[in-house]
This record gives structure tokens, sequence and C-alpha cells, in this order.
């Protein structure tokens, strides 16, 4: 009884947000359908970041309507929202794992929240979830103190798969990472996002990663989307961030690679 | 309840949404229904339109962690349940179970525990110490803008809510007093009560109680953080010493700090006092202030004043050791904050105790 999803999972229409004096995006608007995989990009201080936590709902622009699966954020009471919320999984840049909870506690942690599964069932998943992301089941005992860098993204990653989203935020998902776990991520979003149809919206400046799994990319300059296309399709548009981000050396370079290994 | 599974005689098929969102309103019935069936039967799931690893793991349970022998299924949901299939078989560790014969080594590491306390806290004596000797060599290292920056901190910021304290306090003991004096007709003994219990006494382990919760969670949070967000790490890595920089001027801070906050509050407390008794026993402020002296022999100033020192060195110390200790996670800077504080209070009305009895024949009327 799964509704048709005609209108798109994330919808921005006319955002407006400032810090002070400082406009960081101005009637910004964005739509992203069902099953994109979509690669925000911009400058830094661009307003990145804010615009994923907008669409979590951690702040609220100014003026402007978020929606996500076709209704707004903020609307209807708590249960509804609630609903809302645990249809998106978050990847926070710096991993956001509870410090104070070992791996496999921070992986159940969102599945025990919601009362329904079972310890027994909890525990398998957790297995599960670890596997997905190349860790082994030795590590659920750890604490997030003791993983390294990149353990600590495949650790969040896994807690933000726990509850089966249908949509992912992926904040800087492979900064820190080695080349290797890098492609291995980009491996593992392909498969989910081939079996589940997840959305994935990932803020990125690692070119190696966006031109393998983006299916679109999202140019934010000048506080507002410039362009939405796809990678050929930017590559075109004539607009100096874009020149400067795609087609400066280490651009060229990532996209050769890219087109090397597809 | 939406029909998600159907047993008739050829076997048991599986339709529709098989994911934990579209599960979850009916999920105990779905258990209870899948819990007999095993993977004996013959298996169609054709029908599911959705499958989530949450569904997959359902369905490998019910079959046993064993794939059935006659199974209808299309290539991504074998998939998807194979996955299970094979990190089921790799369970994750489980967390060992507290039992009765564990508290014999868990006294154990709280000695050891306290033995690491004690040679961190004596290392950390020793550090102040060779940076004190290296200072006296090189005065121009002195960290004054840090001591002056602790002095304001710790001092001048905790003046109003310490003499709203001591004011209050002094109110209150100098009206409980005077009730019970002017039962007895002894109304001007109120003075000697209040100096002696405020000036030696209460003036300085009020002061400490005070700065150990407001200055010393302070101290022990700050090095707490600075560990967590590895500021510390790269002040080693420039070749700054630690000690120097961030322990010494708290501790030298707060141990010139302290004596000046306790002659304050004292003085305040004092005040308070003479209000309440001017309420109560119409004492005026001219007799008051002229029999102090009398009543209190100088030496307990001294004696007020050097307790404000010696615990003000104490209460940065402990905060300054507990905020080095904190290990990068939320539960150990809380734990160390708590620890900081209860240590702090609990080490200064130790050391008040000391100084009763060293100075019992100190500064006391005859």
């Amino acid at each position: 009884m799964v509704p048709p999803m005609t209108s798109p999972v994330v919808s921005l229409r006319g955002i407006h947000t400032r810090f002070g004096r400082n406009v960081v995006h101005e009637g910004l608007d964005l739509d992203i359908a069902q099953g994109e995989i979509v690669a925000l990009v911009g400058g830094s201080g661009s307003g990145k970041t804010t615009l994923l936590r907008h669409i979590i709902g951690l702040t609220r622009p100014a003026a402007g309507a978020v929606e996500l699966f076709g209704e707004p954020l903020h609307a209807d009471g708590e249960q509804a929202r609630l609903a809302r919320r645990r249809r998106f999984g978050v990847l926070f840049q710096h991993g956001a794992l509870f410090s104070a909870l070992t791996v496999g506690e921070n992986i159940a942690f969102p599945l025990r929240e919601l009362g329904v599964v079972d310890e027994a069932e909890i525990r398998e998943l957790v297995a599960l979830k670890l596997e997905m992301v190349e860790m082994e089941p030795e590590h659920a005992v750890l604490m997030p103190a003791e993983l390294s860098g990149g353990m600590v993204k495949r650790a969040a990653l896994a807690r933000a798969l726990a509850l089966e989203p249908e949509l992912l935020l992926l904040d800087e998902p492979t900064a820190g990472l080695d080349p290797d776990r890098s492609a291995a991520f980009v491996r593992l979003m392909r498969s989910l996002h081939a079996e589940l149809g997840l959305t994935v919206v990932l803020v990125t400046h690692d070119l190696d990663t966006l031109a393998a799994m983006a299916t679109r990319v999202a140019v934010l300059a000048e506080r507002r989307i410039v362009s939405f296309a796809t990678l050929e399709q930017t590559l075109q548009v004539d607009h100096p961030f874009v020149q400067r981000f795609f087609l400066g050396e280490n651009g060229r370079r990532a996209l050769e690679r890219a087109k090397g290994a597809a | 309840m939406m029909q998600v599974l159907e047993v008739d005689g050829a076997g048991v098929s599986l339709h529709g949404d098989w994911t934990l969102r579209g599960l979850a309103p009916h999920l105990p019935a779905v258990r209870r229904r899948l819990a007999g069936l095993g993977p004996d039967r013959a298996w169609s799931l054709k029908g599911i339109e959705r499958l989530d690893s949450f569904g997959a793991t359902l369905i490998w349970r019910a079959w046993g962690r064993r794939w059935p022998s006659r199974l209808e299924i299309d290539d991504t949901r074998r998939a998807t349940i194979a996955r299970i299939a094979h990190s089921s078989a790799h369970p994750i560790p489980l967390a060992a179970r507290a039992r009765m014969l564990d508290t014999i080594p868990a006294l154990g590491f709280t000695l050891f525990e306290f033995a690491a306390h004690v040679r961190d806290f004596v290392t950390l004596l020793g550090t102040l110490l060779l940076d004190l000797l290296h200072l006296l060599r090189h005065p121009r290292r002195w960290p004054l803008l840090e001591i002056s920056a602790t002095v304001h901190k710790v001092g001048v910021k905790a003046l109003p809510v310490s003499a709203l304290v001591g004011f209050l306090i002094g109110v209150v003991l100098s009206y409980l007093s005077s009730l019970q004096l002017k039962t007895f007709g002894a109304d001007v003994f109120i003075v000697d009560i209040l100096g002696m219990g405020i000036i030696r006494e209460l003036g300085p382990v009020l002061v400490s109680v005070l700065v150990a919760g407001r200055s010393g969670s302070a101290m022990t949070a700050q090095l707490g953080v600075m560990r967590v967000t590895e500021e510390i790490d790269a002040l080693a890595a420039m070749g700054v010493s630690r000690s120097l920089r961030l322990v010494l001027p708290k501790v030298l801070g707060l141990t010139l700090a302290m004596p000046l906050l306790v002659l304050w509050t004292s003085a305040i407390a004092l005040f308070g006092g003479w209000v309440s008794a001017w309420v109560e026993l119409d004492l005026s402020f001219q007799f008051f202030v002229s029999a102090l002296p009398d009543a209190v022999p100088v030496a307990n100033v001294y004696i007020g004043l050097s307790k404000g020192a010696v615990f003000g060195l104490l209460i940065a110390l402990i905060a300054c050791h507990f905020g080095l200790r904190v290990q990068p996670d939320t539960e150990s800077l809380s734990s160390n904050t708590t620890a900081s504080v209860v240590s702090a209070i609990t080490v200064v009305i130790l050391v008040d105790a000391v100084f009763a009895i060293a100075t019992r024949s100190v500064g006391l009327p005859v």
C-alpha cells in the first residue's frame, strides 16, 4: 500500500537564512526526487551544512518552506513529526556518536527508542549494520573514543541506517577516509540505493565520491542553487565556482578517474 | 491489519510491505504468526513489494537461520536475506554479565585507581614545583596575563554572589544567636560570637564551598574539554608546557584571589550580622565596630586569610588534577567534574579541622 511517490522527497521553497548581518541563503529553491543521489557542493561558508540542518529540522530558515516526503517539516502534531523524523537518517560531519555508549549501543539506540524491536532482533540488526559498513562484530563493544576517525564515520553511518531510512543525509561522508574506504563507502551507498530505493543528499568536497555516486549535482553559490543537473550538464555551466571546482586541475583528474572506472 | 502473511495448504506466502515502518504497527501479531512456521514449509516471497533488513531479519529468524528447501524468491530479495544470513553467522560478542566474584577485582581496581590518583597528584605537584623553579630563573616567562585573568574570573566576578551569601549567613547566624543571648541578657556577646565565628571559621569555609562549586568545577570542565578537543595536545606539540600555561596560572590565581575573597565575604557577613543584631538587640554600629577588636584578637584575621590561601591552593590543585584526568567522552567529563567539586569540599573541611587543631592555642581571647 505504498503511495505513489509523485511529490519530491525533499522540497525547499524560497529559503532565506541569515546569521546576524550575514545572509547565507536568499530565495533558495531545490526539489529532490525519490531515488536520487544528490551531491550538494559549494565553497566554504556557502551554507551547505546549514541547508542540511534546515532539512533535518535542527534549524529553521528565516523564511521559506521545507517539505519532506510531501509534508511540511514542522507541521502536524508531535507524533506525526516524530514519525517523519524516523524516515530519514543523518550522518554528521564528525560522526556524533554518543561517547558514553559503545558502538553497538549507539547503533541499537534508535531501534530501542522505537520500542517495537526485541533485543534478539536488535542484536542481529546491529551485527548486520556493522557488516554493511565493513566493520567487525567485535567492534560493537568498543567505545567511540577507541575508534579511528574512519571507523567513527562508518559506525555513525551504521547508526544512521539503523531505522531503515528512506532518505539519508550525509555531511562530508568521505572526509577523513582513506581512498580505499571511500571507494568501499561509495559501493555501499550504491548497493543500498539499488536495494532500497534510498534517496541520498550528501554534502561533499570529494570529487571522486561525487563523480562515482551522484546522480545529480546541486551547486550552491551566490546564496542560491545556481545549477541542479547531472554531472555532465553541470560541467557545461558557465559559472566561476563550477569552473574552479570541477575544471581545476584536481577536478579534471578526479573526473577522468571516475570515467575510467565507469 | 494489513495482510502481509498467508498460510495455506501449499505453504507460506508473504506479501506487501516488509519494512520496519510498514510492519511496526502490527509487529507482535506478525511475530506470533511467523513463530511456528519454520523452514520445512514451502515459502513464497514473490509477493513482497518492499523488503528491508529488518523484514529480512524477521524472515531469517522465522526460518530458524537456514534456507527453506522450497523457496520462491527473486534475486534482490535473496541478496538482502543472504546478507542477514551472513552477518548472523558472526554475532556481536555479548557483554560480560556482572557476577558476585567480580566485586573482589573491582575492590582491587578501586585501590589501584586511588593509587593512580595519588601518583598523578604528586606528579602534578612536582611539575608545578619545577615550573616555579624554572620561573624563578627566567622571570620573563611568568604567565602574568593568565594569572590576572584567573584572578578576575575567580575573584572579581565572584564578588556579588559571595557578598549575597555572606550577608545572608551573617543575618541568619546573628538572628539565631541573639535570640539565645537575649534570654540570658548577654546581648553584648553577639560581637564575640559573630567575630570569632565568621572571621576564623565560617568566612573561609563558606567561600571555599562557593569557590569549589563555582570556579573549581569550571576549571575541571575547561581542562577536560581542552583534552577532548585535543587543545592540550596542540599545546604540547608547540612545545608549550601545559602545567606552566594552564595549571600554574589557575593555582596561583586562586591562591591569590581566595584570601581577598575571604576578607570581602567575612566583612559583608559581619555587616549582615550587625544589621540583624541592630534589629533584634538594638546594637549600634559604633559599639559593634569598637567592640570587635577587643573580642577578636587580630591573629584570627591572619588565620582566616591563610586558611583562604591554603583552601584556594587545594581547590585549584584538585580541579586541575581531575581536569587532566578527563577521557575523551561525556561520561568521564561529568564524573570528573563531580569528583573535583566533591573532593575539593571534602578536603577543605578536612584541612579546616587540621587548622583548628594546629591553631588551638592561637588567637583566643583570654
